[in-house]
């Protein structure tokens, strides 16, 4: 197993966030999806949207002036901002299915050569947090996952066919991990960028699901 | 003729003719929302085989008096819910082990398809058709059809015997105004139970709010409890 250095968290986080176009209305999932509103580029204006209720999320409340009654769909306390609006769940969740959200970034256990998305259950538990999770695997434009390329016990978690069960089929559009970032084409998984120091045939080695890998892939920037 | 609701003073007052396998929805999206006084006030009734609708129910926060708590206390039979378990994979919450033990029912409903559902209880509607849960295990067993080329399936209402909610303020006509994320299921879960009551910070007289930012009209609202804390 290669113990090349891996990208962090941060960074895959990084990379989501150049993904934002200005303007855009986005959902970040919980866990590296949460960490993306602190890298959009200079100059982007981006509208978070909580299936808390809260359209235009700005950013997490100071320690001591936490309001109860402010939360993002994590549960973190966000501070007031301008330009906020209110909104029950089910306007929330029209949101999200009528095509009004743009981008969503979620976290996953798996994700397949199709798009195919895993992110709710592990089978292991036998009961799972679905959350908003599937509504916007259905309803998000467009779905970037943001995660680790393999789990804990170095298994890959871009896989061929998912074994966990699914959030979304063909759903997924990008996926950016710790050692890649893959387009799914009607090809198939395309390696597009390769995490620093490492090379196509190194990723693929890492990765359960077979790649298609063009003849140039540049190094992931940021 | 205007009509006023009855406000408690006593949570305990307020649930008193909640029934054994009485079907409650309990409002709230982590804790903004969460009705805590009336939840306490069921838990000390200590009545059970509940059937409990809410967002999150795994119960394991004991400073949070929410629909999980109600589970915790061994007063349901049966949990409709989008978030049965806690969100840290190493803590196991009241569902997992009850329902291991064959003690309680879970139905794991995405959370937008839980809240139309609601809505859908509320407006009079006899379902609706949507595109969430297809192709996954949520669309075993439910009708399917194509709309504009894209699959759908078919998702039932969801009614109750009673609802508890949170909001800031009442007036005494039962008209809601709410504070920011507190929203939440409170506006949908009040349209969709046969007795439907709220636990408010503040009652003001009929006519004491701005009729611009009610979210909840007093006709779908029961019973009042002012809160005696926060």
């Amino acid at each position: 197993m290669t113990t090349k250095p891996r990208l962090e968290r941060e960074v895959i986080a990084m990379r989501v966030a150049r993904e934002l176009p200005d303007g855009a209305y986005v959902n970040l999932g919980i866990g590296i999806p949460t960490l993306v509103s602190n890298y959009v580029p200079e100059g982007r204006v981006v509208i978070y949207h909580s299936e808390s209720g809260v359209l235009n999320c700005g950013p997490l409340a100071e320690e001591g002036e936490e309001d109860i009654d402010l939360i993002n769909a994590g549960g973190q306390f966000l501070k007031k901002a301008p330009g906020m609006s209110f909104f029950h769940s089910a306007d929330a969740f029209g949101m999200i299915r009528g095509g009004h959200i743009d981008v969503a970034v979620l976290g996953a256990l798996q994700v397949s050569e199709q798009g195919d998305l895993a992110n709710w259950m592990l089978p292991s538990r036998g009961i799972g947090n679905i959350g908003g999770a599937m509504d916007l695997a259905a309803g998000a434009k467009r779905i970037i996952v943001a995660m680790e390329h393999t789990d804990r016990d170095g298994k890959s978690k871009v896989v061929r066919r998912c074994t966990y069960p699914l959030t979304g089929r063909r759903c997924v559009d990008l996926v950016v991990t710790d050692l890649a970032v893959l387009k799914v084409t009607p090809a198939g998984l395309e390696l597009r960028e390769v995490a620093p120091g490492w090379t196509p045939a190194e990723v693929q080695a890492q990765t359960e699901a077979t790649l298609v890998i063009p003849r140039d892939v540049p190094e992931i920037a940021l | 003729m205007i009509s006023l609701k009855p406000v408690y003073s006593s949570a305990d007052q307020a649930v008193a003719d909640i029934f054994e396998g009485a079907t409650i929805m309990v409002a709230g999206f982590a804790r903004p929302g969460v009705p805590q006084e009336l939840v306490k006030a069921l838990i000390r009734k200590g009545v059970g085989k509940l059937t409990v609708i809410a967002n999150a129910a795994h119960g394991t926060r004991e400073d949070l008096a929410d629909a999980g708590r109600l589970v915790a206390a061994g007063l349901v039979r049966k949990v409709i819910t989008s978030f049965p378990a806690p969100t840290r994979a190493s803590v196991e919450g009241y569902p997992e082990k009850l329902y291991r033990q064959g003690k309680l029912e879970v139905e794991t409903v995405p959370q937008g398809t839980l809240s139309e559902r609601i809505r859908a209880g509320g407006i009079g509607l006899g379902g609706f058709w949507v595109r969430t849960g297809v192709g996954t295990v949520f669309e075993e067993g439910k009708e399917k059809r194509l709309f504009n080329g894209q699959e759908h399936i078919l998702e039932r209402p969801l009614r109750a015997d009673f609802a508890l909610l949170r909001a800031r303020v009442a007036d005494a006509l039962g008209n809601l105004v709410y504070d920011k994320a507190q929203r939440n299921f409170n506006p949908t879960m009040a349209m969709a139970a046969a007795v439907t009551i709220v636990e408010v910070d503040e009652v003001v007289e009929p006519g004491g709010l701005d009729s611009e930012s009610i979210a909840t009209p007093g006709i779908f609202i029961d019973r009042i409890v002012k809160a005696q804390s926060g």
